[in-house]
């Protein structure tokens, strides 16, 4: 008898032990365990193309929430979005890898529980608890898809093919280059410099200490006399490639299918130097109003169909490789064409944007934060 | 009930039912005896809506452009600083950004100011009645497309590929290779506001007398002279009052530059929309001070020139 009620009281103390995080999800810090019913109501900040009526429509039919998207054009307007009017108008947002870090040391978003989205086993392993979106091992978002910054040129003027980063920083192609009006362009510079000159010991290009970070940014004051346009979207560089005006420069996957399928004749790749990349995840608002909503978002966007969808779409690997199967079902070709379920070797050669912040990983201050790239990129542009 | 009752027994002479009428023709007359109080009633939503949306808004940026940005939470600090235009006075890259904003503005000015001269003059005393209403809607026309369909149509022009050097080309001239540069830039702002120039340089010179020309000829005076002497200064309000539009629309605008500018071609507004963009509002409020500071200025000038009159 007296056995027992030790085993009793021991059990009720471990019961209690266990109400504690119990009570303290109830507050909202800790994670929830099960998703309840929807709340009718669902407002997204996404990428153009991410809420395409194609799986938006029976999403809403099957979960009776009403999704209400904002298109962002970067990382930096969706950063702006998640925190204004105290970040309660948006319950999630499809942030890249340069976002998901300031919106998690921002408070911005909430932690998330990855046993409530039931494909998530599924994913590539690499994109189960990437650090873009999983930090001292609690999830602060649901990976989506993935796809490469490519280098992009045309193939009757561009001879021969180019095999190197070194093509948009050499003078061959003067006036005729493009590349994006982005801060994070700095990590393309750092990627090419690792290579190119191995004594500056660039390990990662978005830890640059200051002389690294100066050696990029020399590179890319050197480029700018080459450059055409810095493009800020991408139909800008379609129109850049299309009209002539630029024949090389640093692209997606996206404006090399719509070039293609305007008949110019372009062509992208992997120089052999790697290539920085972009991961999207799904991320819940820390005020999101419509949490059951958002879960049952990105349960929805997970399941290989849909990832399938997208990806085809937008031009982009998913996270899902069960989706491979459907992709060439919808597309044939596809699947191969996108890298779906791509070998570990070929995702590790892709350096993901990530937010640079001041601690490098050796935990030393002695990296250049985002706020140092902004204001070298624009000085750069000036 | 009563009283109103009572009132209308005092108001025995009048038709019953006319108390809304008695109220109205009461308050007419307090309006015909302190005019000022008319003034103000009918002044007062416009003069509110100016105050409260108007200089509220400018006092408001111009007041967080001494505050800060937590870098970490981009929360404003309300510490009162002067970071923000330390920054803007320390780092070469705004002021080439502030100089090639001012000087595209001013080219812009007086590449309008040249074309709209003959324009305004041929409209104004050479064209006869139906000419001069056809001339006036192709200088409107353009204005009733979005201002963004005409930025993009000038970079269809202005391309590698576009119809300036397809036409250099048929004609046996080297391409003019004018598209994403800044020379595009000044370009198409000289289209976009030259309606804005055209107006009041037409508007002054109608203003002018025949027979001030007639005797200044009378005096011997050449087409030149008259020109210079006559035409000339009289126009000139117009001419700054024009000046003022493509001016501060130039020195204001983001977007053409972003369409059409190449590498080098950042405006103030695509610092300050930048700028908003990273969260760094206080910064943004600094920058945008300094076209305030640069039209103030301006219309002191244009005062003197007498451009207030010719508006």
């Amino acid at each position: 008898m007296i056995r027992i009620r030790r085993a009793h009281v021991l059990a009720a103390a471990f019961a209690a032990a266990l109400c504690v995080p119990a009570v303290s999800a109830g507050s909202g810090s800790g994670l929830p365990t099960s998703v309840g019913p929807g709340e009718g109501q669902l407002n997204l900040i996404a990428w153009e193309g991410y809420t395409q009526p194609q799986w938006v429509k029976p999403f809403e039919k099957a979960t009776g929430c009403q999704v209400h998207a904002k298109y962002a054009g970067s990382s930096d307007e969706m950063v702006t979005l998640m925190r204004q009017g105290g970040g309660t108008q948006y319950d999630g947002v499809s942030a890249s890898g340069d976002a998901s870090l300031r919106l998690i040391y921002g408070h911005d978003v909430a932690a998330v529980n990855p046993a409530l989205i039931p494909d998530w086993k599924n994913f590539i392993p690499a994109l189960k608890s990437p650090p873009h979106n999983t930090v001292k091992g609690v999830h602060y978002g649901i990976s989506l898809q993935w796809g490469p910054n490519t280098l992009l040129y045309n193939t009757k003027l561009v001879k021969p093919a180019p095999t190197s980063w070194s093509s948009i920083y050499s003078p061959k192609y003067k006036g005729k280059v493009t590349v994006p009006d982005n801060p994070i362009q700095i990590a393309d510079a750092a990627l090419y410099l690792s290579k190119a000159q191995p004594s500056l010991k660039i390990t990662d290009p978005y830890e640059l200490t200051s002389t690294q970070f100066n050696a990029a940014i020399n590179l890319l004051k050197k480029q700018k006399p080459l450059i055409k346009k810095y493009w800020a979207l991408a139909s800008d560089e379609i129109d850049l490639f299309k009209n002539g005006d630029a024949v090389i420069g640093a692209s997606w996957p996206y404006q090399t299918n719509t070039l293609q399928a305007a008949k110019v004749p372009v062509k992208d790749e992997i120089p052999k130097e790697g290539a920085t990349g972009w991961a999207d995840t799904w991320m819940i608002s820390a005020h999101a109003k419509h949490p059951n909503c958002m879960y049952k978002w990105i349960a929805w966007v997970s399941t290989p169909k849909v990832q399938a969808q997208q990806a085809i779409y937008f031009g982009e690997t998913p996270a899902n490789p069960k989706a491979c199967p459907i992709m060439n079902k919808l597309s044939p070709g596809s699947a191969a064409q996108y890298h779906c379920g791509a070998s570990a070797s070929y995702f590790n050669s892709i350096k993901f944007w990530k937010t640079p912040i001041a601690t490098c990983d050796n935990g030393q201050n002695a990296c250049m934060d985002y706020t140092k790239w902004q204001q070298a990129w624009t000085q750069l542009k000036g | 009930m009563a009283t109103s009752l009572d009132a209308a027994e005092g108001l025995s002479h009048r038709p019953p039912g006319r108390p809304a009428r008695a109220a109205r023709l009461r308050l007419s007359g307090l309006f015909w005896r302190h005019s000022w109080a008319k003034a103000l009633l009918l002044l007062a939503p416009p003069l509110l809506a100016f105050i409260l949306v108007y200089l509220a808004s400018l006092a408001a940026l111009f007041i967080s452009s001494f505050w800060t940005i937590d870098p970490f939470t981009s929360e404003l600090k309300h510490v009162w600083n002067v970071d923000n235009y330390r920054t803007l006075w320390q780092t070469g890259a705004y002021h080439s950004i502030a100089l090639r904003t001012i000087g595209i503005a001013a080219a812009v000015t007086l590449t309008d100011a040249i074309l709209a001269f003959p324009l305004g003059y041929f409209m104004a005393r050479i064209a006869s009645g139906r000419s001069r209403a056809f001339i006036f809607v192709a200088v409107l026309l353009p204005l009733w497309s979005s201002y963004l369909v005409r930025v993009y149509i000038w970079r269809l022009i202005l391309d590698d590929k576009g119809v300036l050097n397809w036409a250099l080309e048929k004609v046996g001239l080297p391409a003019a290779n004018l598209g994403y540069s800044n020379w595009a830039v000044w370009l198409i702002f000289t289209y976009v506001w030259l309606p804005f120039m055209i107006l009041p340089v037409y508007g002054a010179l109608e203003r002018i007398p025949d027979s001030y020309i007639e005797a200044s000829r009378d005096l011997g005076a050449g087409g030149w002279t008259t020109f210079r002497r006559v035409l000339l200064p009289l126009a000139l309000p117009g001419v700054v009052a024009g000046s003022i539009f493509t001016f501060s629309l130039t020195l204001g605008d983001y977007v053409t530059p972003l369409l059409a500018g190449g590498a080098s071609s950042q405006f103030i507004g695509n610092v300050v929309y930048d700028a908003i963009n990273t969260q760094q509002t206080p910064f943004a409020a600094a920058f945008a001070a300094v076209p305030l500071a640069v039209m103030g200025v301006y219309l002191l000038i244009a005062r003197k020139l007498g451009a207030f009159e010719a508006l």
